[in-house]
């Protein structure tokens, strides 16, 4: 049988079901399967906000995205170009984001009378002609695969459940994946369950095998390797990258971990994984509210831990008075916010940037403390552990805003060795006689870290403000100038201590994209297109929003228009345009989704033929 | 896992174990009002101290907002002076991060039974290692004279010139309700009483809850003058004493009997009732703990003071710690690298 293969530089597969059906499972091994290939991966689940949603419904749809490729992945795909659908509600949610001329997989069995019902189909559509643009294979999952376990006596419940696994095994065919990765997976995944390991695997390569024989598929893709550094890599989620962050900046910082949290969406995954590093000898508190979550923390900064406390949005909300409360005691606390679109519950599955302002100025006082932004899923774990670096050196709470978009996307993340990172050793306290609760550092203007415990450094701090150097409570007027002056050039002082401002592109020019936070994969890629059409543009992005980096005003300068395109009404917008004086360009989005590529390559060739006209 | 940490926990203290009251008082003029009842805290935790045998740098005190705030920075040991209501979670961090310390907590009828309620319940429930001196003066006073959840029903206050409407919180009724291992009730007039009190809150093991009766001169000025009053005092109030008869009155002539639940007073002296009779007080028995405190606000009653219960329960703080020595003892201890390689990975080569 003749079959013919097409080099594709990259591929968006979706796979969507029943929130029962195992999608997120498949998804993850697609995912990792291309890592192992050498691909570069984005990824993003979809889940939807009911936890089990009846079956077959359109709200109870669940999805996950895997985007990979030879170069520039860095965002979860913008269509998809192969959309596997379980069952008919599935097709009718995803079909708007499928690329005209797209392949979708689907599994009959979830297109019968009820299911047409369920997902408001007058006619079945795999039948009355209104796919004809796409190319359509539609396949009895079940049917084959009751052929293929014939005869092993299985439970046909547990039968039932190995779909998902034979339209991994046909998405493998299509693009050409090794298999091995998922079978040591199952084995591992199902160790001494043997009835499920032999099911799976068999599952599998029966679906590999029947794409393969079945005449209907005539076309394999391959995607070439990406250039990546050598190293070892693993598919991480921001929300991951902030646990491992946390544990490994308390490992190089040589004191323990302490993490105060109450659940909350999307954040809730970095609770999960730190409650279960108890044997890295990591304390958590799952406390009674967000307050309680953050006090907690303040609690064991002071008693000489890493301490961190983890929220979204509302929880931020709650956490304010406690934030001036680390602010003024001058405490080290790692505060991270896995932004969601708001205000209040607004759509707490769904990612924004809306919490900028309040991250920068939401609290009654002068207040000033670091705000620091990841970019993407993996460079999660770089900010924890600079955030973790800023806070034990400076005496400083310090804000870390991700959102519930890089905090569930995964990406490959090249696993650092804990001899690259750097030293984070804080330096307590210990001479009764050289020490004063506020005596600064020179350097730092951070103050002393002495911790309970320390014979001859009892002392009380507080929420009332306090004497410079002594420490003891003062109401004087010139004082609290002289307070809330040092609390602010303290953090403005980072500015010597943290990254100048990358600029990629022309030094000056006509147009800077200039984005911060998880926008910076979409703004990257249509930047990076762009270039590659031969346009005129440069980009830059935005990590360190307080204190910014030292050269941002002079590369604003250097350019006539600046775009920054962000998930709200334009909150950095505000912050440059009053800090530098230079008009910006917004463009933003609330719709509770990322930006795609292609609508910030539309806005930028839009401004350039303005220029142009 | 040794840490730098460790440095300073696992120092030995330098020199004798050997403090006086004296040196728990530091050098800063104590600022609550004259005749305030909050002195009469101050003192016997300054006098108990040195008989507790703990380092000095051991020793943290952690506070709220309220007139009850200001203690941390009146005893000579490390204090944290924090926001309303939020003293109990501070201290609670501070005690599960750092069980080798011994962590005081002065708080207030308004901090601790309104703004702060809810850690409260959840402290107690939690059983932290702390000892919770809640001064309870019926009255938020440091904001200059508002109702509290301990006003009583009635009272006249600047927040309500027409009387409170609402009924109180019982407090020790809310600490055992939520679990409290160690619950009692002192007041300002009983020095001896009251010294008792915090000696047995520090050595229990796990959330040692007292509420202690202190006069506000200024905005509820004899709100306990009933209670007391060494001349009304032995006729309104009964003292619980482990293991013995509920006996009170001048005389020594009333007890405490149960009618079904309910508690009753009987003479003593005039044949119809002897002490065999009365109720027995065992701190060991929570449901009896739940009938006296329940007495507190019934004015047939004498009111408890003393401790209502004193349970042994693992407090959370050592939980914390046993649950990781477990892990590392039949995990290993944890390996970072393994943790940052995950489930799956792969290598570029």
């Amino acid at each position: 049988m003749s079959k013919t293969v097409e080099n594709l530089d990259e591929v968006t597969v979706r796979f969507a079901g029943d929130s029962g059906d195992g999608m997120q499972l498949i998804g993850t091994q697609l995912s990792d399967t291309s890592g192992f290939a050498g691909n570069e991966v984005n990824t993003f689940p979809d889940y939807p906000s009911e936890i089990r949603a009846p079956e077959g419904t359109l709200y109870g749809v669940s999805a996950f995205q895997v985007h990979f490729g030879t170069k520039n992945i860095k965002t979860t795909g913008d269509f998809i170009d192969v959309l596997v659908a379980m069952n008919a509600s599935s097709l009718k949610v995803n079909l708007p984001n499928l690329r005209e001329h797209g392949v979708i997989i689907v599994n009959t069995g979830g297109f019968d009378e009820k299911n047409l019902k369920l997902a408001a189909y007058s006619s079945n559509p795999l039948e009355n002609g209104s796919l004809e643009k796409y190319q359509v294979f539609a396949i009895d999952m079940f049917d084959e695969i009751k052929k293929e376990l014939d005869g092993l006596n299985l439970n046909p419940k547990l039968i039932k459940r190995t779909k998902n696994i034979f339209a991994l095994g046909i998405v493998y065919w299509m693009f050409d994946r090794p298999i091995e990765p998922s079978v040591a997976w199952i084995n591992k995944k199902f160790k001494g369950k043997d009835e499920i390991v032999l099911a799976n695997v068999k599952v599998l390569k029966a679906g590999w095998n029947f794409a393969q024989k079945n005449p209907v598929f005539k076309k394999q893709y391959q995607i070439k390797r990406a250039s990546l550094e050598p190293g070892k890599y693993r598919n991480i989620t921001g929300n991951q990258a902030v646990a491992l962050g946390l544990v490994v900046a308390s490992r190089k910082a040589n004191i323990p971990l302490f993490l105060g949290s109450y659940p909350i969406t999307p954040a809730s995954e970095i609770l999960h994984a730190i409650s279960g590093y108890k044997k890295y000898g990591v304390k958590h508190l799952q406390a009674e509210d967000e307050i309680a979550g953050i006090t907690s923390a303040i609690g064991a900064a002071f008693g000489g831990y890493l301490a961190a406390t983890t929220t979204s949005g509302p929880g931020l909300s709650l956490k304010t008075e406690a934030i001036g409360l680390a602010i003024i005691t001058e405490l080290p606390l790692v505060i991270v916010n896995v932004q969601r679109a708001g205000p209040s519950t607004g759509l707490p599955t769904k990612p924004e940037q809306g919490d900028l302002l309040q991250a920068m100025y939401g609290r009654h006082g002068e207040a000033p403390m670091p705000v620091l932004a990841a970019a993407s899923a993996s460079d999660c774990f770089n900010m924890t552990v600079e955030a973790a670096r800023l806070a034990l050196k400076y005496m400083t709470p310090v804000i870390l805003l991700t959102d519930g978009y890089i905090g569930q996307a995964t990406e490959p993340w090249k696993i650092p060795g804990m001899e690259e990172l750097p030293d984070l050793t804080p330096e307590f306290a210990k001479d009764p006689a050289a020490f004063a609760p506020y005596k600064r550092d020179p350097d730092t203007l951070s103050r002393p870290w002495a911790i309970p415990g320390t014979q001859g450094l009892e002392h009380r701090i507080g929420g009332l403000e306090k004497a410079d150097v002594t420490g003891h409570v003062s109401h004087d007027p010139m004082n609290h100038q002289k307070m809330v002056e040092l609390r602010k050039e303290k953090i403005e002082g980072i500015v010597n201590d943290i990254p100048e401002l990358e600029l990629t592109g022309d030094k000056e020019g006509d147009l800077l994209v200039l984005s911060w936070g998880s926008t910076y994969g979409a703004a990257k890629t249509a930047y990076d297109k762009l270039i590659d059409e031969g346009h005129k543009l440069s980009f830059a992005h935005l990590k360190y929003i307080h204190p910014f980096p030292k050269n941002l005003g002079e590369i604003l300068f250097s350019f006539k228009r600046i775009l920054i395109p962000e998930m709200n009404m334009g909150q950095l917008k505000t912050i440059i345009q009053s800090t530098y004086l230079v008009p910006v360009i917004g463009m933003n989005k609330v719709q509770g989704k990322p930006f795609k590529a292609i609508e910030i390559e539309e806005k930028i060739l839009e401004l350039l033929n303005q220029k142009e006209s | 896992m040794k840490t730098i940490l460790n440095n300073i926990i696992d120092k030995p203290h330098e020199g004798e174990i050997k403090y006086t009251p004296k040196d728990f008082k530091p050098d800063v003029d104590v600022r609550w009002c004259a005749g305030c009842g909050a002195y009469a805290v101050l003192s016997p935790v300054q006098r108990i101290m040195p008989e507790l045998g703990i380092p000095k740098e051991k020793i943290v005190s952690v506070s709220g907002i309220g007139c009850s705030g200001r203690f941390p920075y009146y005893m000579e040991t490390y204090g944290f002076h924090s926001i309303h209501g939020r003293a109990l979670a501070i201290a609670s961090g501070l005690k599960i991060s750092r069980p080798d310390l011994s962590v005081w907590v002065a708080t207030g009828d308004g901090d601790n039974m309104s703004i702060g309620g809810n850690h409260f319940i959840h402290t107690c429930r939690r059983n932290v290692d702390l000892n919770v001196m809640m001064f309870n003066n019926e009255v938020y006073s440091l904001t200059k004279g508002q109702y509290s959840p301990t006003s009583h029903k009635g009272q006249i206050t600047k927040s309500s010139p027409l009387g409170v409407l609402d009924d109180p919180f019982n407090p020790t009724s809310l600490a055992l309700g939520a679990g409290a291992t160690f619950v009692g009730r002192g007041h300002d007039k009983d020095r001896k009483l009251l010294q008792y009190l915090l000696d047995r809150a520090a050595r229990h093991k796990g959330t040692s809850f007292l509420e202690i009766y202190t006069n506000c001169r200024i905005f509820n000025d004899g709100a306990f003058e009933e209670f007391t009053n060494k001349d009304t005092r032995e006729e309104t109030t009964i003292w619980l004493e482990d293991g013995k008869p509920l006996i009170f009155g001048k005389n020594r002539d009333k007890g405490i009997i149960l009618d079904g639940y309910t508690p009753k007073v009987v003479p003593i002296n005039n044949g119809s009732y002897s002490e065999d009779d009365l109720l027995v007080h065992n701190e060991k028995d929570s449901t009896l703990a739940l009938i006296l405190s329940d007495m507190s606000f019934n004015p047939e009653l004498p009111r408890p003071m003393g401790i209502f219960q004193s349970l042994e329960k693992s407090p959370y703080d050592q939980r914390v710690e046993d649950q990781i020595e477990y892990e590392i003892k039949t995990k290993g201890e944890g390996n970072l690298e393994e943790l940052l390689l995950g489930e799956s990975f792969w290598e570029i080569k």
